[in-house]
């Protein structure tokens, strides 16, 4: 008997068609995975289960959870289930939590709610539920702000909030995409205990297959608002028998071909970071008084070759987009210089800098944020042309916006468009071609994929490896994510705690890690292919 | 997955169809039309002279031939409402074009340079702020002496520090955008990030506060010109108007009436035309709607 039963489903929003005819059910102590790209309606399910869809909504169809007809329930019916029966956890441990109520009120809250327990009894038995997740009360007592937590913390309170009154069904909606890979090994695990320690049904949404191959025990596909394969997830896997399935598997584990790994033996170093510490000043305790500044990056050192594909990785907070900025020259070093060329660019006025920032240019992680939404796009990828001594004319610019569009694979009749007519993949070939326009020698990409979908990151990857062979252009690959520093760099800087802690050549770091951080990084990396490989070992 | 809800930006005509769905934008709309439409008519037709007194017909009530009456002097109302607008919007028109013209570029500033700039100039607009406006305002025109000319920068100095304020907190609510970001990593000047890429992204927040502002410019007039310190006679005015009917409220009520219906009627025409354009331009409410 199921817990959870999805039949039939359809679901649409104005016009639009988001599910067609969905199926899917989940069985007390089942770990179930919903793998999608974006827009192919995971969320929406996950909505229409707790019945949180937005007013234009119209579903039809059965959703029947332990009995109840979740469609036909009145919205008292819905309240007493969601955050009792149902529990939810968010992607955002940022904004999911109520920012000015101490995260001992919001574990108790729904706890009071539901139970009608009094204050102090709610308060033991969040109490408990934090100890639970891993934030004991010695460290983090019930009366720290969610602002006084890490992004790896929140996610726990997040998830204590969730599993506080045992739900029979946890509906996880991409709980670890905002976190690095370290915290989020530590979260699934989590979630795993709790799930076997309470017989607790698992809706694990996720867009990335690695991880809910190590987490489900069945795995549903969808696309486009249709179930494209549901079944058991190391055969689904291993079989790949929809060609959705291998389509989404090959690109989760895409390596772009590159012609010739670059050699560094070439003699003029074209970037030259030289003992770099950066200090931000602590915070104001009292008017004279400021607590000690807080160091982000530490006596770093390392250089570049032209050509040269570099990957600087480390966790979230490690000081690595600090780096990148002062790189950039979009920040000032507290010591140390740095050299682009043999030139330092550190304390030159923003008139000096001009012929550096012609060839060092940037890639942006977001590419919803980092393009003015009252621009078109002919401005916009035109932009850093203004550090050009000479000013094209303007048909001269429409002509190299246009060159720019097509390398990177658009149409040159795209200039004339709004950045919001485009998809996710298509912004960030924006940006690439914004970043190539003024043909650098150095581009700075800062998380430049781990906004998009698995296929569209594929695509965007073999477009960097391949501007790379083409244009000769270095690259620093700013990630926390190994995939990507594997798929096309030569080199990998590991950072930690604002230190360098171990440098080589992409594959020996990868394989053989000496170091404590790049070892944790390597072990927390979700991999299909170990993943797939445990699975089909433990069914023997 | 997070729901990238993207907000579209909207083509005109799919703002100007929601802007006609939409009650309190339609009504101050044609109310500000009206007012506008009369001020302009008024300089080539009025129903009698506005300078020429007729003493034979002072102080009448209503009738067809004077539809809102006469005063003491046996003016027509009407044409006096008529050519006072006028002067209500031409001063609270630049009025706020002044607010605009040197607060926002100054709010703007403040935003791009941070720091002391920012800490200095923002204080100097606070203390700006502190003084009752219709206070320096008479202050202004006792030293400089009474005229239209007058209250206009009177009204005008009053607006800086409000539009400063407000495209300061619009301009530092963009800055950390990561598309200014790449703007600075382009080499461009923080004047030129807050030409090209800030200030389109709070004019719509400029606007809403251009017509607020524009109503309470119209008070402030209507307060002047009360006190005698804006427009002078023969020059007809809303507030001087008022003024000439307070002690004739018993015998002549009409005189005090209609002046005061216009100045509450275009205030109010201007209020709800600055909601209705906030509350469609705001993505916000335009999800609940």
């Amino acid at each position: 008997m199921s817990l959870l039963e999805i039949d039939n489903l359809s679901l649409t929003i104005g016009d639009t068609q988001i599910l067609k005819d969905m199926e899917l059910s989940v069985a007390p102590g089942e770990v179930m995975g919903l793998v999608g790209e974006s827009g192919s309606g995971k969320s929406m399910t996950a909505l229409t289960v707790m019945r949180l869809l937005p007013h234009a909504a119209r579903a039809t169809g059965r959703v029947t959870f332990d009995g109840i007809d979740i469609l036909a329930a009145t919205e008292d019916q819905m309240c007493a289930l969601r955050g009792d029966d149902i529990g939810m956890v968010f992607q955002e441990p940022m904004t999911a939590l109520n920012p000015v109520k101490t995260i001992g009120e919001q574990v108790a809250e729904g706890i009071r709610w539901h139970t009608k327990a009094t204050r102090a009894a709610a308060e033991e038995r969040a109490r408990k539920m934090l100890d639970r997740v891993g934030l004991p009360q010695a460290r983090f007592p019930m009366s720290r702000y969610p602002h006084e937590l890490s992004g790896g913390q929140r996610q726990r309170v997040v998830i204590a909030i969730a599993c506080a009154l045992k739900p029979k069904l946890l509906i996880a909606d991409e709980p670890t995409t905002a976190l690095d890979v370290v915290l989020q090994a530590q979260i699934l695990d989590l979630l795993r205990d709790l799930v076997a320690e309470s017989r607790m049904g698992l809706l694990l949404i996720s867009h990335d297959l690695a991880v809910v191959t190590e987490m489900a025990d069945r795995i549903t596909i969808l696309r486009r608002g249709e179930v494209m394969e549901a079944g058991d997830t190391a055969r689904t896997l291993s079989e790949q028998l929809h060609p959705y399935t291998r389509q989404l598997a090959q690109a989760s584990m895409h390596v772009p071909a590159r012609a010739s790994t670059h050699d560094a033996s070439q003699s003029k170093p074209l970037l030259q970071v030289e003992s770099v510490t950066r200090d931000y000043p602590g915070r104001r305790t009292s008017l004279f008084k400021r607590a000690a500044s807080i160091r982000a990056v530490d006596n770093v050192s390392l250089s570049m070759q032209p050509g040269q594909s570099v990957a600087l990785v480390g966790r979230s907070g490690c000081g690595k987009s600090t780096l990148a900025r002062m790189i950039l020259a979009l920040d000032k070093p507290s010591s140390g210089t740095i050299r682009f060329r043999g030139e330092a660019v550190t304390g030159k006025s923003e008139a000096e800098l001009k012929p550096a920032r012609r060839d060092m240019q940037v890639v942006f992680q977001d590419p919803y944020g980092s393009f003015d939404p009252r621009q078109k796009v002919e401005k916009l990828v035109a932009e850093p042309l203004h550090v050009l001594d000479k000013k094209p004319t303007r048909a001269e610019r429409r002509e190299m916006v246009a060159h720019a569009l097509h390398e990177v694979g658009l149409d040159q009749r795209d200039m004339d468009k709004y950045p919001h007519e485009f998809s996710g993949g298509q912004r960030q070939r924006l940006s690439i071609a914004r970043a190539i326009i003024t043909r650098p020698k150095l581009v700075v990409a800062d998380e430049p994929v781990s906004a998009l979908d698995v296929s569209i990151r594929a695509q965007i990857l073999d477009l960097f490896a391949e501007l790379n062979q083409k244009l000769g252009i270095a690259y620093l690959f700013i990630t926390h994510d190994l995939t990507v520093a594997r798929a096309i760099t030569d080199e990998v800087l590991v950072m930690h705690d604002g230190r360098i802690v171990e440098r080589g050549k992409t594959s020996e770091v990868l394989d053989h890690p000496h170091s404590e951080a790049a070892r944790a990084l390597v072990a927390a990396a979700p991999d299909l292919h170990r993943a797939i490989a445990r699975r089909m070992q433990e069914q023997g | 997955m997070t729901l990238h809800i993207d907000i579209p930006e909207e083509t005109l005509s799919g703002i100007l169809a929601k802007a006609f769905r939409n009650t309190a934008f339609v009504t101050g709309f044609v109310i500000t039309v009206l007012i506008l439409a009369m001020a302009v008519i008024s300089y080539v037709w009025t129903p009698y002279d506005v300078t020429k007194l007729v003493i034979a017909d002072k102080t009448q009530g209503s009738s067809l031939a004077h539809w809102f009456g006469t005063d003491h002097f046996g003016r027509d109302i009407l044409s006096m409402i008529m050519v006072g607008a006028r002067n209500s919007i031409a001063v609270a028109l630049v009025a706020v074009g002044i607010g605009m013209g040197v607060g926002v570029p100054l709010g703007a500033f403040a935003a791009a340079r941070g720091g002391l700039v920012d800490e200095a100039l923002m204080r100097v607009n606070d203390l700006v702020f502190a003084f009752p406006a219709l206070l320096s305002a008479i202050m202004i025109t006792a030293i400089f002496g009474p005229g239209a000319v007058n209250a206009i920068i009177a009204i005008g100095i009053f607006n800086i520090p409000v539009f400063a304020r407000v495209a300061r907190a619009g301009a530092l609510a963009i800055w950390p955008r990561e598309f200014i970001l790449a703007a600075r990593a382009a080499g461009k000047s923080g004047t030129q990030i807050s030409i090209e890429h800030v200030l389109p992204n709070i004019a719509t927040l400029l606007l809403v506060q251009g017509t607020i502002q524009f109503a309470l410019g119209i008070l402030a007039e209507a307060g002047l010109s009360y006190l005698g310190l804006g427009a002078q006679p023969p020059m007809p005015s809303w507030g001087r108007m008022l003024f000439d009917a307070q002690t004739r409220m018993v015998v002549a009520p009409w005189m005090a009436i209609f002046p005061g219906m216009a100045i509450v009627i275009t205030v109010l025409g201007l209020n709800l035309l600055g909601d209705g354009i906030a509350d469609i331009l705001d993505p916000r409410s335009r999800r609940q709607r």
